[in-house]
């Protein structure tokens, strides 16, 4: 039955090509429009690291005091000294200190020209805490972290670009004048968003050079920034004394036990630096969310895209009104036609589906064209110089959701104009014609 | 003109008829915040700095070595930038600009007082002070930025120094916000462990960011020199200049000192710093445009496919009517009457649920209020809209012979 009502509809279709061709292209539009924004909306609000993000947490505390600017959350980053007391005390599962700064980097004796780059400092638990893939090589220890050893990983890219993607564990580099060896390469890594660097450009590239946090603190003195201070530092660029917040904590907690256990030490840490004096606020501004709540709390969709994406829906939803209009022209003009179908024998809900197999095979023929309208949406995107072009693909589950939408949308659509054709009364419909 | 007729027969095609009619309405509400927010958006863009934007160009060196002397270094850079042909002016600026997205901004107080109010309460509300943003750069960066002084004198050459300052100049806004009815100039203003003397007030210029507060223009400039591994240098010149004396300042300072990098992403004119500035504000009102161009074209395709609908339909009612004596022009206004009533009811309905999306929209993304004016022209444009699309079939209809009533009675 459903062929002969594919049939059915390829023949009506054909019958009225520019009305057929108006309603398609009217969902067309609404789903390219509607897909493209949805698919930026879906790919901004992704999980960094499935499976690991729930037990990543970012550990938040004020050390403001005093507090000259108006604020309610604690800044997303730390001090020096209470990122270090905490991550001192060791008492997550993992934990890292992470801070970002740029470098001027050169292979020695290659006669390359010196690059500006990025250096990533942190301490050895980042790579496995956030399941950094390594090409060659590995991070380096916590031992080496205490020695300040000159030592250092480099990205996928760095090693192409420097030496042509070969195996460089154990060569030297020069970070700013200091040299130090590498002793790991990553396979290309980028997570998106960037999550652990909460003022970066969300979806930027991650550091070029990862070196361990007290020696990178040696050798880039004076490039480093904060995210603000409350005090001048009495030297530029030296942070380390400093009142300013500079610093991120990221700390592995793999059971809610432990999780509520770091919560109370964390509160316990923000009293006791407020008893002394040097925190204006205590346990209440303390904050431990974990990586997705945080990055919520960030606000990773910028509020542009948010917007883009409800008026796509918007544009969609005032397609729909069109096809639906559309559609009831289309099938009530056929009343005769459905009247001595009905009189021949035809049940009311044998009327009802193949009015919907045709509003379903409409709603086909837009998912298609609203699919490749969708690929060009997602390419203009792809051209805006914004941090997130890169990402602008359609994966799977995106494509398959813009035929699904498509044929929702019309078959919605189409349930209404599909009700009344069903309902045509045989005998008025036979007396006219 | 009858509009009984008109209203009965909407009666039997009640289902169509309110499908149009919220069809008008939701394109009315979008298309009215749309234009909307594009207004806004053009205007936010449109955003004057306060400094002479088209004759400024910016060129940053990085990686000056460790142990460099920065100071001897910048003076030696901006000997040569100022030698080039076509650039008026040379100086070494902070690392903020209007429009650069840099904030380098404190806590300013009008007297010790009222810091120690603000310490003491951990907020500057009610504290007299305010958060200002900072400008700094070498000796001439006022003149260069093109910022005129209204009040007192520009800083001396002793006032430049690489550490806390003792002068500063306070733009008209934050002067009146600092000192409310009293005179700005010869104050002391407290930013910072110790104070410093207000010597000048200038016209008001923006701040890095705009923050659409009422407060984008409270900025402080003080003689701080820059003093780091790498530095900005702010060329003036002639507008038509600005290209050639980028390539020419990023060459002669290659020149001076072969070890530093000038990244090409660090040389741009002030026009590019703008629009990198209001990148995201273009792409929306691009966007914002062809949605709501998108949607009026939508509606119009619907008002007219339904109106050719109706038409065929009721071929043999026109052919009724013209049989037993309307004339054409009676036939041709029925159907616009009949348009003009239906977009009607949806601009109606369309003005209410403009102002509630403008509701959503201002709770939801901080839009102000829509002024109540875009929903007439709105409505208006609608109205013609309609008629304009409805005008193809109604006179098709009104071309029907009176012949057809006779045919298969």
């Amino acid at each position: 039955m459903f062929g002969y009502y594919l049939d059915l509809a390829l023949r009506s279709l054909k019958r009225n090509k520019a009305l057929t061709a108006l309603m398609v292209l009217a969902i067309a539009v609404g789903i390219g429009a509607s897909m493209t924004t949805l698919t930026v909306v879906h790919l901004l609000s992704g999980d960094p690291i499935p499976g690991k993000s729930s037990v990543l947490y970012f550990p938040q505390v004020d050390p403001e005091n005093p507090a000259l600017a108006e604020h309610t959350e604690p800044y997303p980053a730390m001090d020096y000294r209470s990122a270090l007391d905490l991550w001192s005390a060791q008492r997550a599962d993992r934990q890292a200190i992470v801070t970002s700064s740029p470098v001027k980097v050169r292979v020695p004796d290659s006669g390359q020209p010196p690059l500006m780059l990025s250096m990533l400092s942190t301490t050895a638990d980042f790579f496995p805490m956030f399941e950094v893939p390594f090409q060659y090589g590995a991070g380096w220890s916590a031992q080496e972290d205490a020695r300040h050893a000159r030592v250092a990983v480099i990205t996928a890219d760095l090693n192409d670009k420097l030496f042509g993607g070969d195996n460089s564990v154990g060569r030297t580099l020069r970070v700013r004048d200091t040299d130090v060896r590498i002793v790991g390469v990553l396979k290309p890594w980028r997570p998106t968003p960037l999550f652990y660097d909460p003022w970066s450009q969300n979806f930027s590239r991650t550091e070029d050079v990862f070196a361990p946090f007290g020696s990178s603190l040696d050798i880039n003195q004076g490039n480093f920034q904060a995210y603000t201070c409350w005090h001048v530092p009495e030297k530029v660029g030296d942070l380390r004394n400093s009142d300013c917040v500079w610093v991120w904590l990221w700390v592995e907690l793999d059971s809610p036990a432990k999780v509520q256990a770091y919560g109370r030490f964390l509160a316990g840490y923000a009293e006791q630096q407020k008893a002394q004096g040097r925190f204006a606020t205590g346990k209440e501004h303390v904050r431990l969310r974990d990586l997705m709540t945080w990055l919520t709390a960030r606000g990773m969709v910028p509020d542009d895209v948010r917007l883009q994406a409800w008026l796509a829906s918007a544009f969609l939803v005032i397609c729909l009104f069109n096809a639906v209009g559309l559609l009831l022209a289309k099938f009530l003009r056929r009343s005769g036609e459905i009247g001595v179908r009905r009189a021949l024998g035809a049940s009311r809900r044998a009327i009802f589906s193949q009015c919907l197999v045709e509003a379903g095979l409409i709603g086909l023929l837009g998912g298609i064209l609203g699919w490749l309208l969708t690929l060009a949406g997602l390419w203009l995107i792809r051209r805006q110089p914004v941090d997130y072009a890169h990402l602008a693909h359609l994966d799977t589950t995106m494509f398959l959701a813009t035929f699904a939408l498509a044929v929702a949308a019309s078959l919605l659509a189409g349930l209404i104009p599909a009700l009344r054709a069903s309902r045509v009364v045989p005998s008025w419909q036979l007396k006219a014609l | 003109m009858q509009l009984r007729p008109i209203f009965s027969s909407l009666r039997h095609h009640k289902l169509t008829a309110t499908l149009l009619v919220l069809q008008v309405a939701f394109t009315l509400a979008i298309v009215a915040n749309a234009s909307f927010m594009v207004v806004q958006r053009l205007q936010r863009m449109g955003t004057p700095s306060g400094v002479t934007e088209d004759e400024l160009s910016m060129i940053r060196v990085e990686g000056i070595g460790k142990d460099d002397n920065h100071q001897a270094r910048h003076l030696a850079d901006l000997d040569a930038l100022g030698r080039l042909p076509g650039v008026r002016s040379a100086v070494a600026i902070g690392p903020s600009l209007p429009f650069s997205g840099n904030i380098n901004s404190y806590g300013a107080c009008p007297s010790q007082e009222a810091l120690e109010r603000a310490i003491a309460a951990s907020s500057l509300d009610h504290s007299g002070c305010l958060s200002i943003d900072t400008y700094a750069g070498s000796p001439g960066f006022v003149r260069t930025l093109g910022l005129q002084l209204i009040a007192g004198r520009d800083f001396t050459a002793g006032e430049y120094v690489t550490g806390d300052v003792s002068a500063v100049m306070l733009t008209q806004a934050a002067a009146r916000r600092l000192f409310p009815g009293q005179e700005a100039l010869g104050r002391m203003v407290y930013a910072g462990k110790q104070g410093s003397r207000v010597v000048g007030i200038v016209r008001d210029v923006m701040r890095p960011l705009l923050r659409g507060d009422g407060s984008d223009h409270e900025v402080m400039l003080w003689p701080q020199l820059p003093d780091g591994d790498s530095v900005t240098y702010l060329l003036r010149s002639a507008p038509q200049h600005r290209g050639r004396v980028l390539a020419a300042a990023a060459a002669a300072l290659q020149r001076l000192d072969s070890r530093r990098l000038i990244p090409a992403s660090g040389q741009r004119t002030f026009a590019q710093l703008r629009a990198h500035y209001f990148q995201r504000d273009r792409t929306m009102v691009g966007l914002l445009v062809a949605a709501g161009l998108g949607l009026l074209f939508v509606t119009v395709l619907g008002i007219s496919g339904l109106a050719n609908f109706w038409v065929q339909q009721r071929t043999r009612t026109i052919g009724i009517r013209r049989a037993i004596g309307a004339t054409r022009v009676d036939i041709l206004r029925y159907f616009q009457a009949e348009n003009f009533l239906i977009v009607g009811g949806g601009v109606l309905l369309g003005m209410l649920l403009a102002l509630a999306l403008n509701l959503l929209l201002m709770s939801r993304y901080e839009l102000p209020r829509l002024p109540l004016a875009y929903l007439p022209v709105g409505a208006l444009a609608l109205w013609l809209l309609g008629q304009l699309s409805v005008l193809a079939p109604a006179l098709r209809a009104s071309r029907v012979p009176p012949v057809v009533a006779t045919r298969s009675v």
